[in-house]
Protein backbone atom coordinates (compact mmCIF):
# COMPACT_ATOMS: atom_id res chain seq x y z
CA UNK A 1 0.00 0.00 0.00
CA UNK A 2 1.14 3.28 -0.70
CA UNK A 3 2.47 5.67 1.56
CA UNK A 4 -0.69 8.41 1.84
CA UNK A 5 -3.62 6.06 0.74
CA UNK A 6 -6.17 5.64 2.86
CA UNK A 7 -8.08 2.24 2.14
CA UNK A 8 -11.88 2.47 3.63
CA UNK A 9 -13.21 -0.80 5.35
CA UNK A 10 -16.76 -1.35 4.68
CA UNK A 11 -19.12 -2.60 7.50
CA UNK A 12 -21.44 -4.56 5.63
CA UNK A 13 -23.71 -5.56 8.81
CA UNK A 14 -23.79 -1.12 8.97
CA UNK A 15 -24.70 -1.18 5.26
CA UNK A 16 -27.65 -3.53 5.32
CA UNK A 17 -29.82 -1.56 7.53
CA UNK A 18 -29.80 0.64 3.83
CA UNK A 19 -31.06 -2.24 1.99
CA UNK A 20 -35.10 -2.38 3.24
CA UNK A 21 -35.42 -5.68 0.76
CA UNK A 22 -33.02 -7.79 2.96
CA UNK A 23 -34.67 -7.08 6.04
CA UNK A 24 -37.41 -10.07 5.26
CA UNK A 25 -38.04 -13.49 5.97
CA UNK A 26 -38.18 -16.65 3.05
CA UNK A 27 -40.14 -19.53 4.12
CA UNK A 28 -39.62 -18.49 8.05
CA UNK A 29 -35.70 -18.16 7.48
CA UNK A 30 -33.34 -14.80 7.22
CA UNK A 31 -33.44 -13.60 3.16
CA UNK A 32 -29.40 -14.27 2.35
CA UNK A 33 -29.71 -12.76 -0.78
CA UNK A 34 -26.65 -14.27 -3.09
CA UNK A 35 -28.05 -13.31 -6.90
CA UNK A 36 -26.10 -9.77 -7.15
CA UNK A 37 -24.94 -10.62 -10.06
CA UNK A 38 -28.60 -11.26 -11.39
CA UNK A 39 -29.54 -7.98 -9.65
CA UNK A 40 -28.35 -6.06 -6.55
CA UNK A 41 -30.88 -5.21 -4.14
CA UNK A 42 -31.40 -1.14 -3.62
CA UNK A 43 -30.36 1.16 -1.00
CA UNK A 44 -32.84 3.39 0.40
CA UNK A 45 -31.18 6.38 -1.05
CA UNK A 46 -32.30 5.34 -4.25
CA UNK A 47 -35.84 4.18 -3.33
CA UNK A 48 -36.25 7.53 -2.21
CA UNK A 49 -34.66 9.68 -4.95
CA UNK A 50 -37.64 7.83 -7.02
CA UNK A 51 -40.14 8.61 -4.80
CA UNK A 52 -39.23 12.33 -4.13
CA UNK A 53 -38.95 12.44 -8.01
CA UNK A 54 -42.14 11.22 -9.16
CA UNK A 55 -43.60 13.22 -6.01
CA UNK A 56 -42.18 16.42 -6.47
CA UNK A 57 -40.38 16.90 -9.99
CA UNK A 58 -41.84 14.72 -12.60
CA UNK A 59 -42.51 15.87 -15.90
CA UNK A 60 -40.97 15.53 -19.17
CA UNK A 61 -37.37 16.78 -19.70
CA UNK A 62 -35.82 18.84 -22.52
CA UNK A 63 -38.22 21.68 -24.25
CA UNK A 64 -40.29 22.35 -21.59
CA UNK A 65 -40.17 26.07 -20.18
CA UNK A 66 -42.33 25.34 -17.06
CA UNK A 67 -40.70 25.14 -14.12
CA UNK A 68 -40.88 21.18 -13.55
CA UNK A 69 -39.47 20.42 -16.49
CA UNK A 70 -36.43 22.64 -15.83
CA UNK A 71 -35.63 20.47 -12.67
CA UNK A 72 -36.68 17.26 -13.83
CA UNK A 73 -34.25 18.18 -17.19
CA UNK A 74 -31.24 19.46 -14.68
CA UNK A 75 -31.85 16.10 -12.68
CA UNK A 76 -31.59 14.40 -15.87
CA UNK A 77 -28.34 15.98 -17.42
CA UNK A 78 -26.64 16.02 -13.74
CA UNK A 79 -26.35 12.23 -13.73
CA UNK A 80 -24.27 12.52 -16.76
CA UNK A 81 -21.85 14.27 -14.87
CA UNK A 82 -21.91 11.91 -12.14
CA UNK A 83 -21.91 9.02 -14.79
CA UNK A 84 -18.24 11.16 -16.33
CA UNK A 85 -16.94 11.04 -12.88
CA UNK A 86 -17.96 7.31 -11.92
CA UNK A 87 -16.20 6.14 -15.36
CA UNK A 88 -13.33 9.12 -14.92
CA UNK A 89 -14.70 9.85 -19.00
CA UNK A 90 -13.33 12.82 -20.70
CA UNK A 91 -16.76 14.52 -21.96
CA UNK A 92 -20.33 14.29 -20.44
CA UNK A 93 -21.60 13.79 -23.87
CA UNK A 94 -20.25 10.81 -24.10
CA UNK A 95 -22.53 9.26 -21.56
CA UNK A 96 -25.12 7.58 -23.36
CA UNK A 97 -28.34 6.48 -21.94
CA UNK A 98 -29.92 3.10 -22.08
CA UNK A 99 -32.16 0.31 -21.39
CA UNK A 100 -29.31 -2.22 -19.91
CA UNK A 101 -26.01 -3.72 -21.25
CA UNK A 102 -28.11 -5.29 -23.64
CA UNK A 103 -29.39 -2.02 -25.12
CA UNK A 104 -25.79 -0.65 -25.15
CA UNK A 105 -24.57 -3.72 -27.21
CA UNK A 106 -27.82 -3.42 -29.70
CA UNK A 107 -26.85 0.21 -30.54
CA UNK A 108 -22.58 -0.38 -31.25
CA UNK A 109 -23.49 -3.50 -33.09
CA UNK A 110 -26.23 -1.94 -35.45
CA UNK A 111 -24.71 1.67 -35.02
CA UNK A 112 -21.36 1.36 -35.42
CA UNK A 113 -21.46 -2.09 -37.08
CA UNK A 114 -23.01 -0.53 -39.84
CA UNK A 115 -19.71 1.57 -40.46
CA UNK A 116 -17.17 -0.73 -40.07
CA UNK A 117 -18.63 -4.15 -40.70
CA UNK A 118 -18.72 -6.45 -44.11
CA UNK A 119 -17.26 -9.09 -45.73
CA UNK A 120 -13.46 -9.44 -45.34
CA UNK A 121 -14.21 -7.76 -41.80
CA UNK A 122 -14.29 -9.79 -38.30
CA UNK A 123 -15.49 -9.25 -35.13
CA UNK A 124 -13.65 -10.83 -32.06
CA UNK A 125 -15.37 -12.28 -28.88
CA UNK A 126 -14.46 -14.49 -26.64
CA UNK A 127 -16.27 -17.96 -25.41
CA UNK A 128 -17.15 -16.65 -22.09
CA UNK A 129 -19.15 -13.73 -23.28
CA UNK A 130 -22.88 -13.48 -21.81
CA UNK A 131 -25.38 -14.08 -24.77
CA UNK A 132 -25.70 -10.18 -24.77
CA UNK A 133 -22.24 -9.85 -25.96
CA UNK A 134 -22.08 -12.63 -28.70
CA UNK A 135 -26.18 -12.31 -30.48
CA UNK A 136 -26.06 -8.96 -31.59
CA UNK A 137 -22.56 -9.70 -32.87
CA UNK A 138 -23.65 -13.08 -34.65
CA UNK A 139 -26.85 -10.86 -35.89
CA UNK A 140 -24.67 -7.75 -37.18
CA UNK A 141 -22.60 -10.30 -38.96
CA UNK A 142 -24.77 -12.26 -40.52
CA UNK A 143 -26.18 -8.95 -41.50
CA UNK A 144 -23.18 -7.64 -43.01
CA UNK A 145 -21.26 -10.51 -44.08
CA UNK A 146 -18.88 -10.14 -41.54
CA UNK A 147 -17.13 -13.18 -39.66
CA UNK A 148 -17.36 -13.82 -35.70
CA UNK A 149 -14.33 -15.21 -34.04
CA UNK A 150 -14.38 -16.30 -30.67
CA UNK A 151 -11.56 -16.13 -28.16
CA UNK A 152 -10.74 -19.81 -26.51
CA UNK A 153 -10.14 -19.97 -22.54
CA UNK A 154 -8.36 -22.47 -20.54
CA UNK A 155 -10.81 -25.09 -18.37
CA UNK A 156 -9.89 -22.81 -15.70
CA UNK A 157 -11.85 -19.80 -16.89
CA UNK A 158 -9.21 -17.60 -18.06
CA UNK A 159 -9.06 -16.36 -21.65
CA UNK A 160 -6.41 -17.23 -23.43
CA UNK A 161 -4.59 -14.26 -24.12
CA UNK A 162 -2.25 -15.51 -26.73
CA UNK A 163 -4.78 -17.19 -28.59
CA UNK A 164 -6.38 -14.03 -28.54
CA UNK A 165 -3.75 -12.09 -30.14
CA UNK A 166 -3.20 -14.50 -32.80
CA UNK A 167 -6.82 -14.32 -33.87
CA UNK A 168 -6.22 -10.33 -34.41
CA UNK A 169 -5.52 -9.05 -38.02
CA UNK A 170 -6.37 -5.87 -39.65
CA UNK A 171 -9.63 -7.69 -40.46
CA UNK A 172 -10.21 -7.03 -36.99
CA UNK A 173 -13.02 -4.29 -36.37
CA UNK A 174 -13.97 -4.65 -32.84
CA UNK A 175 -13.13 -7.05 -29.92
CA UNK A 176 -16.18 -7.42 -27.62
CA UNK A 177 -15.48 -8.81 -24.18
CA UNK A 178 -16.42 -8.97 -21.17
CA UNK A 179 -15.08 -6.83 -18.48
CA UNK A 180 -15.84 -9.43 -15.73
CA UNK A 181 -17.62 -13.44 -16.45
CA UNK A 182 -21.22 -13.39 -15.31
CA UNK A 183 -20.68 -16.85 -15.18
CA UNK A 184 -17.35 -17.58 -13.84
CA UNK A 185 -16.39 -14.64 -12.18
CA UNK A 186 -13.09 -14.43 -14.07
CA UNK A 187 -11.46 -10.89 -14.43
CA UNK A 188 -10.33 -9.91 -18.26
CA UNK A 189 -7.46 -7.77 -18.53
CA UNK A 190 -8.37 -5.14 -20.68
CA UNK A 191 -5.95 -2.68 -20.63
CA UNK A 192 -3.99 -6.06 -22.26
CA UNK A 193 -6.80 -6.41 -24.90
CA UNK A 194 -7.09 -3.41 -25.65
CA UNK A 195 -3.23 -2.62 -26.20
CA UNK A 196 -3.61 -5.71 -28.70
CA UNK A 197 -6.81 -4.81 -30.53
CA UNK A 198 -5.46 -1.28 -30.97
CA UNK A 199 -2.01 -2.40 -32.29
CA UNK A 200 -3.97 -3.62 -35.28
CA UNK A 201 -6.36 -0.87 -35.50
CA UNK A 202 -9.51 -2.62 -33.76
CA UNK A 203 -11.82 -1.23 -31.77
CA UNK A 204 -12.86 -2.48 -28.18
CA UNK A 205 -16.16 -2.67 -26.95
CA UNK A 206 -16.25 -3.73 -22.82
CA UNK A 207 -19.86 -5.05 -21.63
CA UNK A 208 -18.90 -3.69 -17.58
CA UNK A 209 -22.24 -5.66 -16.49
CA UNK A 210 -20.36 -7.87 -13.60
CA UNK A 211 -17.64 -5.33 -12.56
CA UNK A 212 -19.08 -1.86 -12.51
CA UNK A 213 -20.39 -0.94 -8.88
CA UNK A 214 -17.60 -3.65 -7.84
CA UNK A 215 -14.74 -2.31 -8.98
CA UNK A 216 -13.22 0.98 -9.93
CA UNK A 217 -13.76 1.36 -14.04
CA UNK A 218 -11.94 4.07 -15.52
CA UNK A 219 -12.22 4.15 -19.17
CA UNK A 220 -9.52 6.38 -19.90
CA UNK A 221 -6.99 3.69 -17.80
CA UNK A 222 -8.93 0.92 -19.49
CA UNK A 223 -8.15 2.09 -22.86
CA UNK A 224 -11.49 1.12 -24.58
CA UNK A 225 -13.52 2.83 -26.86
CA UNK A 226 -17.32 1.72 -25.75
CA UNK A 227 -18.18 0.40 -21.98
CA UNK A 228 -21.45 -0.80 -21.44
CA UNK A 229 -22.95 -1.38 -18.17
CA UNK A 230 -26.38 -1.75 -16.65
CA UNK A 231 -27.47 0.35 -13.36
CA UNK A 232 -29.77 -2.55 -11.92
CA UNK A 233 -26.89 -4.41 -11.60
CA UNK A 234 -25.18 -1.49 -9.00
CA UNK A 235 -27.68 -0.92 -6.67
CA UNK A 236 -29.70 1.41 -9.10
CA UNK A 237 -32.97 0.95 -10.93
CA UNK A 238 -34.18 -1.85 -13.68
CA UNK A 239 -34.02 -0.08 -17.38
CA UNK A 240 -31.54 2.12 -17.33
CA UNK A 241 -28.25 1.51 -18.00
CA UNK A 242 -25.16 3.73 -20.01
CA UNK A 243 -23.00 3.17 -22.73
CA UNK A 244 -19.69 5.30 -22.99
CA UNK A 245 -18.10 5.51 -26.26
CA UNK A 246 -15.47 7.92 -27.37
CA UNK A 247 -16.54 11.07 -28.77
CA UNK A 248 -15.20 11.05 -32.13
CA UNK A 249 -16.34 7.28 -32.79
CA UNK A 250 -19.82 8.30 -31.24
CA UNK A 251 -20.29 11.25 -33.29
CA UNK A 252 -19.45 9.15 -37.01
CA UNK A 253 -22.07 6.50 -35.66
CA UNK A 254 -25.54 6.86 -37.05
CA UNK A 255 -28.77 7.21 -35.43
CA UNK A 256 -29.75 3.64 -33.74
CA UNK A 257 -33.58 4.29 -33.07
CA UNK A 258 -35.31 7.23 -34.50
CA UNK A 259 -38.02 9.66 -33.41
CA UNK A 260 -38.25 12.47 -30.97
CA UNK A 261 -35.65 14.76 -28.97
CA UNK A 262 -32.80 13.07 -31.23
CA UNK A 263 -33.60 14.86 -34.37
CA UNK A 264 -32.95 18.71 -35.20
CA UNK A 265 -35.08 19.62 -37.46
CA UNK A 266 -37.74 17.66 -39.50
CA UNK A 267 -39.98 17.60 -42.28
CA UNK A 268 -41.58 15.21 -44.39
CA UNK A 269 -38.50 15.73 -47.30
CA UNK A 270 -35.68 15.48 -44.83
CA UNK A 271 -34.60 14.52 -40.70
CA UNK A 272 -31.69 16.49 -39.77
CA UNK A 273 -30.18 15.04 -36.26
CA UNK A 274 -29.25 15.88 -32.96
CA UNK A 275 -25.84 16.07 -31.73
CA UNK A 276 -24.32 13.56 -29.54
CA UNK A 277 -25.79 12.47 -26.89
CA UNK A 278 -29.27 13.47 -27.64
CA UNK A 279 -28.87 11.66 -31.08
CA UNK A 280 -28.94 8.08 -29.54
CA UNK A 281 -31.22 8.82 -26.72
CA UNK A 282 -34.91 8.74 -28.89
CA UNK A 283 -38.19 9.36 -27.11
CA UNK A 284 -38.95 10.30 -23.40
CA UNK A 285 -36.11 7.84 -21.73
CA UNK A 286 -36.25 6.38 -18.36
CA UNK A 287 -35.70 10.11 -16.48
CA UNK A 288 -36.94 8.11 -12.81
CA UNK A 289 -34.88 5.34 -13.78
CA UNK A 290 -31.28 8.19 -14.56
CA UNK A 291 -32.17 10.07 -11.47
CA UNK A 292 -32.41 6.83 -9.26
CA UNK A 293 -28.84 5.25 -10.49
CA UNK A 294 -27.42 8.85 -9.99
CA UNK A 295 -28.45 8.09 -6.48
CA UNK A 296 -26.92 4.65 -6.55
CA UNK A 297 -23.55 5.88 -7.93
CA UNK A 298 -23.52 8.37 -5.17
CA UNK A 299 -23.78 5.70 -2.35
CA UNK A 300 -21.48 3.42 -4.30
CA UNK A 301 -19.02 6.39 -4.51
CA UNK A 302 -19.85 7.56 -0.71
CA UNK A 303 -18.07 3.56 0.23
CA UNK A 304 -15.48 3.74 -2.85
CA UNK A 305 -14.69 1.46 -5.24
CA UNK A 306 -11.55 -0.10 -3.32
CA UNK A 307 -13.08 -0.77 0.08
CA UNK A 308 -16.06 -2.88 -2.11
CA UNK A 309 -13.77 -4.83 -4.03
CA UNK A 310 -11.54 -5.58 -1.17
CA UNK A 311 -15.25 -6.47 0.32
CA UNK A 312 -15.94 -8.56 -2.05
CA UNK A 313 -12.97 -10.15 -2.32
CA UNK A 314 -12.69 -11.75 1.02
CA UNK A 315 -15.92 -12.71 0.58
CA UNK A 316 -14.87 -14.69 -2.46
CA UNK A 317 -12.39 -16.10 -0.77
CA UNK A 318 -13.33 -17.05 2.20
CA UNK A 319 -16.69 -18.95 0.50
CA UNK A 320 -13.81 -20.58 -1.53
CA UNK A 321 -12.54 -22.14 1.24
CA UNK A 322 -15.06 -23.02 2.91
CA UNK A 323 -16.76 -24.66 0.23
CA UNK A 324 -13.96 -27.12 -0.34
CA UNK A 325 -16.14 -28.61 2.72
CA UNK A 326 -18.60 -29.14 0.79
CA UNK A 327 -18.57 -33.61 -0.37
CA UNK A 328 -18.88 -33.68 -4.35
CA UNK A 329 -18.78 -30.24 -4.90
CA UNK A 330 -16.66 -28.36 -8.05
CA UNK A 331 -16.32 -24.81 -8.19
CA UNK A 332 -16.65 -23.87 -12.21
CA UNK A 333 -14.12 -21.07 -12.67
CA UNK A 334 -10.94 -20.51 -10.70
CA UNK A 335 -9.18 -17.48 -12.47
CA UNK A 336 -6.71 -16.37 -10.19
CA UNK A 337 -8.32 -12.78 -10.65
CA UNK A 338 -12.25 -13.19 -10.01
CA UNK A 339 -15.13 -10.42 -9.08
CA UNK A 340 -17.53 -11.57 -6.24
CA UNK A 341 -18.92 -14.61 -8.43
CA UNK A 342 -18.68 -18.68 -7.30
CA UNK A 343 -20.03 -20.92 -9.72
CA UNK A 344 -20.02 -24.66 -8.71
CA UNK A 345 -21.95 -28.06 -9.39
CA UNK A 346 -22.80 -30.94 -6.86
CA UNK A 347 -22.32 -34.39 -7.78
CA UNK A 348 -24.91 -35.45 -5.76
CA UNK A 349 -27.63 -32.70 -7.35
CA UNK A 350 -28.69 -31.21 -10.23
CA UNK A 351 -28.00 -27.02 -10.08
CA UNK A 352 -31.88 -26.73 -9.92
CA UNK A 353 -32.38 -28.98 -7.18
CA UNK A 354 -29.42 -27.16 -5.42
CA UNK A 355 -31.64 -23.25 -5.72
CA UNK A 356 -34.82 -25.14 -4.93
CA UNK A 357 -33.45 -26.70 -1.80
CA UNK A 358 -31.21 -23.42 -1.21
CA UNK A 359 -34.52 -20.69 -1.22
CA UNK A 360 -36.09 -23.05 1.25
CA UNK A 361 -33.27 -22.01 3.85
CA UNK A 362 -34.04 -18.90 2.59
CA UNK A 363 -30.26 -18.91 0.04
CA UNK A 364 -31.51 -16.82 -3.33
CA UNK A 365 -28.67 -17.83 -5.79
CA UNK A 366 -29.27 -18.43 -9.16
CA UNK A 367 -29.01 -21.60 -11.07
CA UNK A 368 -29.00 -22.41 -15.37
CA UNK A 369 -26.75 -21.37 -18.12
CA UNK A 370 -26.15 -18.08 -16.74
CA UNK A 371 -27.38 -16.54 -20.71
CA UNK A 372 -23.90 -18.44 -21.53
CA UNK A 373 -25.17 -21.21 -23.40
CA UNK A 374 -21.75 -21.35 -25.37
CA UNK A 375 -19.66 -20.99 -22.30
CA UNK A 376 -21.78 -23.94 -20.56
CA UNK A 377 -20.93 -26.10 -23.53
CA UNK A 378 -17.13 -25.60 -23.65
CA UNK A 379 -17.27 -26.68 -20.26
CA UNK A 380 -19.05 -29.79 -20.99
CA UNK A 381 -21.81 -28.89 -18.57
CA UNK A 382 -25.54 -27.97 -18.78
CA UNK A 383 -25.88 -25.65 -15.73
CA UNK A 384 -24.13 -24.14 -12.82
CA UNK A 385 -25.51 -23.04 -9.39
CA UNK A 386 -24.21 -19.77 -8.88
CA UNK A 387 -23.65 -17.87 -5.59
CA UNK A 388 -22.68 -14.32 -5.91
CA UNK A 389 -21.91 -11.27 -3.93
CA UNK A 390 -22.62 -7.34 -3.34
CA UNK A 391 -20.94 -4.74 -0.56
CA UNK A 392 -23.84 -5.90 1.84
CA UNK A 393 -22.82 -10.05 2.07
CA UNK A 394 -21.74 -10.79 5.34
CA UNK A 395 -19.38 -13.77 6.09
CA UNK A 396 -22.36 -15.40 8.12
CA UNK A 397 -23.99 -15.79 4.39
CA UNK A 398 -21.54 -17.79 3.21
CA UNK A 399 -22.26 -19.77 5.91
CA UNK A 400 -25.86 -20.10 5.84
CA UNK A 401 -25.12 -21.13 1.80
CA UNK A 402 -22.46 -23.65 2.87
CA UNK A 403 -25.32 -25.24 5.32
CA UNK A 404 -27.86 -25.35 2.55
CA UNK A 405 -25.62 -27.05 0.57
CA UNK A 406 -25.47 -29.88 3.28
CA UNK A 407 -29.38 -30.23 2.77
CA UNK A 408 -28.64 -30.60 -0.62
CA UNK A 409 -26.73 -33.64 0.31
CA UNK A 410 -28.29 -35.04 3.00
CA UNK A 411 -31.59 -34.98 0.43
CA UNK A 412 -29.72 -36.70 -1.92
CA UNK A 413 -27.35 -38.98 -0.51
CA UNK B 1 -38.02 -28.32 6.41
CA UNK B 2 -41.56 -30.44 5.69
CA UNK B 3 -42.06 -28.33 2.22
CA UNK B 4 -38.68 -29.96 1.31
CA UNK B 5 -39.64 -33.40 2.03
CA UNK B 6 -42.99 -32.69 0.14
CA UNK B 7 -40.79 -31.82 -2.91
CA UNK B 8 -38.53 -34.36 -2.56
CA UNK B 9 -40.65 -37.27 -1.23
CA UNK B 10 -39.10 -40.89 -1.43
CA UNK B 11 -40.25 -41.97 -4.24
CA UNK B 12 -39.03 -38.99 -6.76
CA UNK B 13 -35.51 -39.36 -4.95
CA UNK B 14 -35.52 -42.76 -5.93
CA UNK B 15 -36.47 -42.49 -9.26
CA UNK B 16 -34.25 -39.92 -9.88
CA UNK B 17 -31.51 -42.48 -8.58
CA UNK B 18 -32.61 -45.27 -10.34
CA UNK B 19 -34.72 -44.32 -13.62
CA UNK B 20 -37.28 -46.84 -14.83
CA UNK B 21 -37.43 -46.90 -18.41
CA UNK B 22 -34.32 -44.91 -19.13
CA UNK B 23 -33.22 -46.31 -22.56
CA UNK B 24 -33.17 -46.37 -26.18
CA UNK B 25 -36.28 -48.41 -27.31
CA UNK B 26 -35.39 -49.80 -30.34
CA UNK B 27 -38.89 -50.63 -31.19
CA UNK B 28 -39.90 -46.82 -31.04
CA UNK B 29 -41.71 -45.55 -33.88
CA UNK B 30 -42.49 -42.49 -32.73
CA UNK B 31 -39.88 -39.82 -30.72
CA UNK B 32 -39.58 -36.56 -29.56
CA UNK B 33 -36.91 -34.28 -27.98
CA UNK B 34 -38.29 -32.07 -25.20
CA UNK B 35 -35.94 -28.61 -24.33
CA UNK B 36 -35.91 -26.89 -20.92
CA UNK B 37 -34.12 -23.45 -22.05
CA UNK B 38 -34.53 -22.09 -18.26
CA UNK B 39 -31.72 -24.73 -17.39
CA UNK B 40 -31.11 -26.50 -20.46
CA UNK B 41 -32.46 -29.80 -19.71
CA UNK B 42 -32.84 -31.95 -22.32
CA UNK B 43 -34.97 -35.50 -22.93
CA UNK B 44 -35.76 -37.78 -25.64
CA UNK B 45 -39.31 -39.88 -24.89
CA UNK B 46 -39.66 -43.30 -27.26
CA UNK B 47 -42.66 -44.23 -27.93
CA UNK B 48 -43.97 -47.55 -29.60
CA UNK B 49 -47.75 -47.63 -30.32
CA UNK B 50 -50.27 -50.51 -30.74
CA UNK B 51 -53.06 -49.33 -32.38
CA UNK B 52 -54.25 -46.47 -29.88
CA UNK B 53 -52.15 -47.99 -26.64
CA UNK B 54 -48.84 -47.64 -25.45
CA UNK B 55 -47.52 -50.29 -26.09
CA UNK B 56 -43.55 -49.55 -24.71
CA UNK B 57 -42.38 -46.41 -23.57
CA UNK B 58 -38.75 -45.54 -22.66
CA UNK B 59 -36.99 -41.59 -22.15
CA UNK B 60 -33.13 -40.64 -22.29
CA UNK B 61 -31.53 -37.35 -21.28
CA UNK B 62 -29.98 -35.29 -18.20
CA UNK B 63 -32.26 -33.36 -15.85
CA UNK B 64 -33.09 -32.39 -12.56
CA UNK B 65 -34.48 -35.08 -10.11
CA UNK B 66 -37.50 -33.56 -10.43
CA UNK B 67 -37.85 -33.73 -14.60
CA UNK B 68 -36.04 -37.01 -14.40
CA UNK B 69 -38.48 -38.66 -11.57
CA UNK B 70 -41.08 -37.24 -13.65
CA UNK B 71 -40.52 -38.63 -16.68
CA UNK B 72 -39.35 -42.07 -15.13
CA UNK B 73 -42.66 -42.34 -13.09
CA UNK B 74 -44.63 -41.29 -15.84
CA UNK B 75 -43.36 -44.25 -18.23
CA UNK B 76 -44.67 -46.32 -15.63
CA UNK B 77 -48.13 -44.49 -15.77
CA UNK B 78 -48.73 -44.58 -18.99
CA UNK B 79 -47.59 -47.88 -20.32
CA UNK B 80 -50.49 -50.12 -21.44
CA UNK B 81 -53.06 -47.23 -21.67
CA UNK B 82 -54.73 -45.59 -24.61
CA UNK B 83 -53.65 -42.38 -26.09
CA UNK B 84 -57.08 -41.06 -24.73
CA UNK B 85 -56.20 -42.25 -20.93
CA UNK B 86 -52.56 -40.83 -21.28
CA UNK B 87 -54.10 -37.78 -22.04
CA UNK B 88 -56.34 -37.86 -18.99
CA UNK B 89 -53.60 -38.60 -16.72
CA UNK B 90 -51.83 -35.92 -17.59
CA UNK B 91 -54.59 -32.97 -17.69
CA UNK B 92 -55.13 -34.59 -13.92
CA UNK B 93 -51.38 -34.18 -13.63
CA UNK B 94 -51.12 -30.92 -14.99
CA UNK B 95 -53.66 -29.55 -12.74
CA UNK B 96 -52.17 -31.25 -9.87
CA UNK B 97 -49.06 -29.15 -9.76
CA UNK B 98 -50.33 -25.49 -11.56
CA UNK B 99 -53.39 -25.02 -9.84
CA UNK B 100 -52.93 -25.86 -6.47
CA UNK B 101 -55.66 -27.62 -5.65
CA UNK B 102 -57.86 -27.56 -2.84
CA UNK B 103 -58.18 -31.11 -2.24
CA UNK B 104 -55.31 -33.45 -1.71
CA UNK B 105 -54.90 -35.42 -4.80
CA UNK B 106 -57.27 -38.32 -6.04
CA UNK B 107 -54.46 -41.17 -5.37
CA UNK B 108 -57.15 -43.86 -6.85
CA UNK B 109 -56.93 -41.73 -9.92
CA UNK B 110 -53.20 -40.26 -10.14
CA UNK B 111 -51.77 -43.67 -8.57
CA UNK B 112 -48.01 -42.86 -7.66
CA UNK B 113 -47.64 -39.64 -9.60
CA UNK B 114 -49.50 -37.63 -6.36
CA UNK B 115 -46.29 -37.37 -5.10
CA UNK B 116 -45.56 -34.30 -7.27
CA UNK B 117 -48.04 -32.65 -5.47
CA UNK B 118 -45.66 -30.74 -3.91
CA UNK B 119 -44.34 -28.98 -7.09
CA UNK B 120 -47.32 -26.72 -7.03
CA UNK B 121 -45.80 -24.87 -4.14
CA UNK B 122 -43.07 -24.54 -6.31
CA UNK B 123 -44.28 -22.59 -9.42
CA UNK B 124 -40.57 -22.11 -11.11
CA UNK B 125 -40.14 -26.05 -10.84
CA UNK B 126 -43.90 -26.91 -12.89
CA UNK B 127 -41.61 -27.38 -15.76
CA UNK B 128 -39.57 -29.47 -14.02
CA UNK B 129 -42.49 -31.36 -13.73
CA UNK B 130 -44.55 -31.65 -17.26
CA UNK B 131 -41.30 -31.47 -19.39
CA UNK B 132 -41.61 -35.21 -20.12
CA UNK B 133 -45.47 -35.09 -20.44
CA UNK B 134 -45.24 -32.40 -23.18
CA UNK B 135 -42.14 -34.36 -25.11
CA UNK B 136 -44.35 -37.97 -24.58
CA UNK B 137 -47.72 -36.10 -25.87
CA UNK B 138 -45.35 -34.47 -29.12
CA UNK B 139 -44.05 -37.83 -30.15
CA UNK B 140 -47.36 -39.65 -30.17
CA UNK B 141 -48.70 -36.76 -32.35
CA UNK B 142 -45.85 -36.79 -34.59
CA UNK B 143 -44.15 -33.65 -33.43
CA UNK B 144 -40.46 -34.91 -33.28
CA UNK B 145 -39.07 -31.71 -33.51
CA UNK B 146 -37.66 -30.21 -29.85
CA UNK B 147 -40.65 -29.34 -27.26
CA UNK B 148 -39.59 -26.44 -25.46
CA UNK B 149 -41.12 -25.53 -21.87
CA UNK B 150 -41.38 -21.72 -22.62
Amino acid sequence: MAAGVVTRVLDPYALRGDFPALAQQIRGRPLVYLDNAATTQKPRAVLDALMSFYSTDNANIHRGVHTLSQRATDAYEDVRCTLRRFLNAPDNREIIYVRGTTEAVNLVAASYGSLVLGPGREVVITEMEHHANIVPWQAACERTGAVLRVAPITDDGVLRLDALEAMLSERTAIVCVAHASNALGTVNPIGEITRMAHAVGARVLVDGAQAAGHMKVDVQQLDCDFYAFSGHKALGPTGIGVLWGRMDLLESMPPYQFGGDMIRTVSFEKTTYNDVPARFEAGTPHIAGVIGLGAALEYLSHIGPSAILTHEADLVTYATERLQDVPGLRIVGTAPDKVGIISFTMEAAHPHDIGTIADLQGVAIRTGHHCAMPLMHRLGLAATARASFALYNTREDVDALVRALGHVNNVFA
Amino acid sequence: MSELRELYQEIILDHNRHPRNFRVLNDADHRAVGHNPLCGDQITVYVEMDGDVVKDVSFQGAGCAISKASASMMTDAVKGKTLAEAEAIFREFHHMVTDRPDALPDVEKMGKLAAFAGVCEFPARVKCASLAWHTLLAAIANKPGAVSTE
